[in-house]
């Protein structure tokens, strides 16, 4: 399994990323940054990590969505390659237009870092394979954009095509119809706020998120 | 030539910083506030002859979220 961890200025997450790919893979991805605009052939996953890409100004995810990286991230999910948007990740999936909607401040404008119980809405996608369907499972947010509003249309669609892949299950940042993360109408772009790669093995004190990467490996390996 | 872009929520969006821009004012004593909306305004500093549609094209592709966003565009 090829796999590739986009770094933008201002990510973050992308060190836990890559070590959570490589913990799982047993193969270290490859990091693509910003500018890159040529990626390596045969890429299986496309990951972008959480963070505050270019200081989250204008909006977040708005600068680094326009980064010339981002065609080949969309010329990848358009073929059917994998794309995994982690938080700033989701951010930046939303203004590229590979996601609808948009993350917009939280409703209680605090900045939310904690452990989330979620319920696994849809399984049935190379993402969330790992889990049962209906299954609750914690994995920590720390966010301060994470409440995603869509129009009444868009959220209707994404329930009745099964997208909404995962839901929180209490109101955290005031997300519509409580979404905490949405795949594409190929299910083959998720993008999500909660961290699954920062709960991969016991020392992090939860491994939920640990079933994502491997539900990956179980598809492309 | 300069031109101004001001960015504004779409009505129907929930701003919850307007929000607490509303209850702050309140807070202070100001009766009669309805609602409050939080937009930007963004200046642009441009070549001479620079069209009204370039800078119309800078907001939908950058400047404004179409998703959740409306923006007007003012050209001196």
């Amino acid at each position: 399994m090829k796999t590739a961890v986009v770094v933008f200025p201002g990510s973050n997450c992308d060190r836990d990323l890559m070590v959570a790919l490589s913990l799982v893979t047993g193969v270290a991805p490859v990091a693509l940054w910003h500018a890159d605009s040529d990626v390596p052939a045969g890429l299986d996953l496309i990951a972008l990590p959480g963070g505050f890409s270019h200081g989250d100004y204008l909006r977040s995810g708005a600068i680094a969505a326009r980064a010339p990286v981002m065609r080949a991230v969309a010329d990848h999910g358009r073929r059917g390659g994998l794309v995994l948007g982690i938080c700033n990740g989701f951010q930046v999936l939303t203004e590229a237009g590979l996601l609808p909607g948009a993350l917009m401040r939280n409703a209680g404008l605090d900045f939310i870092c904690r452990d989330v119980t979620l319920e696994v809405v849809t399984a049935d996608t190379p993402f969330t394979r790992g889990y049962a369907q209906g299954e609750t499972i914690t994995m920590p947010v720390a966010h301060h954009d994470g409440n995603f509003q869509a129009d009444a249309d868009t959220l209707d669609r994404l329930e009745q095509q099964g997208r909404i892949a995962l839901r929180y299950m209490e109101d955290v940042n005031g997300s519509a119809r409580r979404i905490a993360g949405i795949l594409n109408e190929g299910r083959n772009i998720l993008g999500l706020m909660p961290h699954p790669e920062r709960c991969v093995e016991p020392a992090h004190g939860n491994t939920d998120g640990r079933r994502l990467f491997e539900g990956l490996l179980a598809v492309l390996a | 030539m300069k031109a101004r872009v001001t960015v504004s929520l779409k009505p129907g969006v929930l701003d919850p910083q307007g929000r607490a821009i509303l209850h702050a004012l309140e807070g202070l004593g100001f009766a009669g506030v309805h609602d409050v909306r939080v937009g930007k305004v963004i200046e642009l500093e441009l070549a001479d002859g620079t069209t009204p549609e370039a800078v119309e094209e800078m907001g939908r592709k950058l400047l404004a979220n179409p998703v959740i966003e409306n923006f007007r565009v003012e050209v001196a």
